[in-house]
């Protein structure tokens, strides 16, 4: 019999209630996907192939990006920039990732959390901090010896804060993965100690840093906070889209702008993935986890570099915090929480930290509802196989889309004269799913993860006992993978409270986000009120983890005795 | 007797591979019946195909003379027991028991009841309200036995369920899941690659290989007149001798000539297999002149407790490895040792004669 002919006898399953359920669920979950990832990315493709009047021009608007000068320019600018930042962050990260997994120092949980502080505050924050040390009126201004900290040298140091804990996350997690067997091999062997780290530990951890550099890489290009606040005269990329649409209209130019921009992200993504299945590759299933032995005199000066750095970032955070509560610099330094009046410098005073808190917890709750729930579909679903392998596909698709160029794609997406949705311009709603798409992938690897350690077999015990699927998705997978599901509620109130890049195309008059609040009061020079709300913003992430991990303690250690042995 | 489940013609492949080649069987009302075979021989595929887990390519499927082919696992009137056990973490013992019960809206004093009646029978009362990380392996095993057994389905699936447990349970384990089949009378398919747990559980066996099934009968048939070389290699140890007809009543194996049994329609230069049980090698009472008595060299003795596995070699022909048990009595009585030149008999009626062609499994 050939393939062909089984397939024609096949024989057809009757189509239950329940299959019913799980196909309609899954139709929703890639018509939410389609609407929320993939139409907005078309649209800016179209765009950037039209002229003003919708009509069909090909590459000239292409050809006009790259005759003017000072677009050109600002390519050079970003390309450039963005080296020099990751060739100074990825050596920075990698010995403060390599001490806190291969030696024994003291406090390592410490600093771990001391250098993941970056995560919890807007990309901007870092610039204020550098412009209250190096700025016009910075107390440390004498040490750039006169260059001015307004251009590539002040992005460059924001950008290295911002993107130290990234690069720290990826190196932590090849450092990681080794396998002690070929250590002791080597020891064994008798290798002097500097050729086991060129043959065993660079070579193992080698995806882990090319991965660290293109992420960021490509977190610098696309980034718009910083350059925004500290970039002076210097344009870039991210702030070229910023200035095509919102400040000349040009839409269709903002659309090359963000095209271009999507290349570099794109192809760090799709080398990204290639790296990481290489990388599981090399660990085999019956590795040892290498266990650092003792060594003081390493440990000492790791111990040292960690204080150093850990030390630093905390104090360009710090300052930021310390400037916000400066009556006025540099004239009065008395401390106050006069730049916490907001009302003075916005008109809607305290309005956009809770527009960004209601934003926040919308993304957060709805986003997590069906991130996790799309997952399960995803992973555990049955039938359909099409619809949920397209599902698969766009909920990967977001990693590789830098947040303004998802922006620009909903601006012209949602004001698309044909688009019913158009009402959504402005709300808080279509922020609050700006958001959950931006941010889409992480997550859902998250929860796709959880789901994967789940005993493939649930489901069909379920049936066997003719409960329903859904019965049991919430009587027994979501009690499973609760702490993924918090881990995913909290990564989405995080960033949806500090992104910038994302919502700066999106907000309406009435709900001005707390993050592009401080844009406009930077620009508007009153840098200590900026100050104050990223530190609001810092505050409030923070305590939001702090609960998080509060509750994970409490409710995993108590409430879910079946967890423990 | 009429049979519970039918099984006509089924075929499921995965791309180019037949997982189920024109699959036919019956089981009969009541009985325990183990799929037996190497692992990809199809045998967890036909189980799943029977519940509804898989959908079969072609074929058709019918329980308790209900024609089932077209309905989904939830229609179907079956409990199944995973290798995994498949529990619920985050449900307690009476919990995961009466999980299918409270969907059908029984009263709550009613499900307690069964609960409590379940685990009695699988031998677990004190612990319902324990989680499954608590249990032992065995414990679980249990449990996962009474929720599939909740609802009185009038059949039982068990894929791998020992498998996971250690020797000693399991052989205690096997002994109760048989007396409880026996008890509840319910039609039982067991799903298993140890050929051991076959012989010792089932009623009938289904020997199975590359999606077919080889041989079907009672462990006694199938240990005793393996109907092809396939199943008398895979169930129990046996001797496989390339041989060829010498005549009537007489196979050649190299340069051995012997008389052999069950010869019937073959020509005299036609090749066979030849299998012989070790256990079938006679030492007691052999001598030069009686029948198919062969002079070997013992080369290896393994030491296995009850008895020694001995690796022969028959003087006339080196080449040739014969493999037989024999008893420490025998070895304590005639003195076996390495290098010692003894002669055995090879039984004539012992002798089994497979064709060339099913062999291929093998």
């Amino acid at each position: 019999m050939t393939y062909a002919a089984t397939v024609v006898t096949q024989e057809t399953r009757r189509i239950t209630a329940e299959d019913v359920v799980m196909r309609v669920a899954i139709v929703a979950l890639v018509a939410f996907l389609m609407l929320a990832i993939a139409l907005p990315l078309a649209t800016l493709l179209s765009k950037s192939f039209q002229d003003s009047t919708g009509r069909f021009v090909g590459l000239a608007n292409y050809v006009r990006y790259f005759a003017t000068p000072s677009l050109v320019a600002s390519l050079w600018n970003s390309f450039w920039v963005a080296i020099v930042a990751t060739v100074i962050v990825v050596p920075l990260a990698f010995l403060y990732a390599y001490g806190l997994t291969r030696t024994r120092m003291r406090a390592k949980g410490f600093f771990l959390a001391l250098a993941l502080l970056p995560l919890f505050a807007p990309s901007l924050l870092s610039a204020i901090s550098f412009i209250y040390i190096f700025g016009n009126q910075g107390f440390l201004k004498t040490w750039l010896f006169g260059a001015s900290v307004y251009g590539p040298i002040g992005i460059i140091l924001a950008q290295v804060f911002y993107c130290f804990p990234h690069a720290m996350m990826i190196l932590i997690t090849a450092l990681a993965l080794a396998d002690g067997r070929l250590y002791e091999a080597a020891e064994a062997m008798g290798t002097p100690r500097w050729r086991v780290f060129l043959t065993v530990t660079l070579p193992g951890v080698r995806y882990g840093l090319i991965s660290a550099m293109f992420v960021v890489f490509t977190l610098v290009v696309t980034d718009f906070g910083i350059a925004k606040v500290i970039g002076g005269q210097f344009n870039v990329l991210a702030t070229d889209a910023y200035k095509q649409v919102i400040g000349q209209q040009n839409f269709e130019m903002g659309a090359v702008v963000g095209f271009v921009l999507l290349v570099p992200a794109v192809v760090a993504f799709a080398l990204d993935r290639q790296i990481q299945r290489r990388q599981v590759a090399l660990l085999s299933a019956r590795a040892v986890p290498l266990e650092p032995r003792v060594n003081p005199l390493k440990d000492t000066a790791f111990l040292f570099y960690c204080v150093v750095l850990g030390g630093l970032v905390a104090a360009v955070l710090g300052v930021a915090v310390w400037g916000s509560f400066i009556t006025y610099w540099p004239y009065n330094l008395t401390l106050s929480l006069k730049n916490y009046n907001f009302a003075e410098f916005e008109s809607n005073g305290f309005g956009p930290y809770f527009a960004s808190l209601h934003m926040a917890a919308i993304a957060a709750i709805f986003g997590t509802a069906i991130i996790f729930s799309g997952a399960y579909l995803i992973e555990k679903g049955q039938g359909f196989a099409s619809g949920r392998a397209l599902a698969q596909l766009l909920a990967m698709l977001p990693m590789a889309v830098p947040g303004l160029v998802l922006g620009l794609g909903y601006v012209f997406f949602i004001n698309a004269k044909w688009n019913p949705l158009g009402f959504l311009y402005g709300t808080i709603v279509l922020l609050a799913i700006n958001c959950i798409a931006h941010f889409y992938t992480t997550a859902h690897i998250t929860a796709a993860t959880a789901l994967k350690q789940i005993d493939n077999e649930f489901e069909a015990v379920s049936a066997s006992l003719k409960v329903p699927f859904y019965r049991t998705f919430a009587r027994v997978t979501v009690p499973i993978c609760m702490p993924a599901i918090f881990d995913i509620a909290i990564y989405m109130f995080v960033n949806a409270l500090t992104t910038v890049s994302a919502v700066i195309f999106l907000y309406g008059a009435s709900n001005k986000l707390a993050s592009i609040s401080i844009v406009h009061m930077d620009e508007a020079g009153a840098t200590a009120a900026a100050a104050a709300m990223a530190t609001l913003i810092v505050l409030t992430a923070l305590t939001a983890k702090l609960l998080h991990l509060l509750l994970d303690r409490l409710v995993f250690g108590k409430l879910q005795a079946w967890r423990r042995r | 007797m009429v049979p519970h489940v039918r099984v006509e013609g089924v075929t499921k492949r995965f791309g180019a591979f037949a997982a189920l080649d024109n699959v036919s069987l019956a089981v009969e009302q009541g009985k325990l019946v183990c799929f037996l075979g190497p692992s990809g021989c199809g045998k967890t595929t036909l189980l799943r195909v029977i519940a509804g887990l898989e959908t079969q390519d072609s074929g058709r499927i019918e329980i308790g003379g209900r024609d089932v082919t077209p309905l989904p696992p939830s229609q179907r009137d079956f409990g199944i027991v995973f290798q995994s056990y498949a529990l619920f973490p985050n449900l307690t013992v009476a919990q995961n028991v009466g999980y299918g019960l409270v969907n059908r809206r029984k009263p709550r004093k009613e499900i307690r009841a069964r609960v409590a009646e379940l685990l009695t029978l699988v031998g677990l009362p004190e612990q319902t309200s324990k989680y499954p990380v608590q249990l032992s392996g065995g414990q679980q095993q249990r449990v996962a036995l009474a929720r599939a057994l909740a609802s009185s389905p009038s059949l039982l699936l068990l894929d791998e369920p020992l498998s996971a447990l250690d020797a000693r349970v399991r052989v205690r384990l096997r002994d109760e899941i048989k007396a409880l089949q026996r008890r509840l009378g319910i039609t039982t398919i067991m799903v298993t690659h140890d050929q051991e747990e076959a012989l010792a559980m089932a009623d009938r066996i289904v020997v199975m290989n590359r999606g077919q099934v080889e041989q079907v009968g009672s462990p006694a048939d199938i240990y005793a007149r393996p109907a092809t070389a396939f199943v008398a290699d895979f169930v129990g140890a046996m001797n496989m001798f390339d041989a060829e007809v010498a005549g009537p009543g007489r196979v050649r194996i190299g340069a051995l000539d012997l008389a052999c049994g069950g010869l019937n329609g073959k020509q005299p230069g036609q090749r066979v297999k030849l299998g012989l049980r070790p256990e079938e090698v006679r030492v007691r009472g052999v001598e030069a002149g009686s029948a198919n008595a062969v002079p070997v060299v013992v080369e290896l003795l393994d030491f296995l407790g009850a008895f020694c596995r001995a690796t022969l070699r028959p003087a006339a022909a080196r080449d040739l490895v014969l493999r037989s048990d024999f008893s420490a009595n025998a070895m304590r009585d005639l003195g076996i040792k390495e290098g010692q030149t003894l002669t055995v008999g090879l039984p004539p009626e012992a002798l089994r004669v497979f064709d060339v062609e099913t062999a291929g499994g093998a």
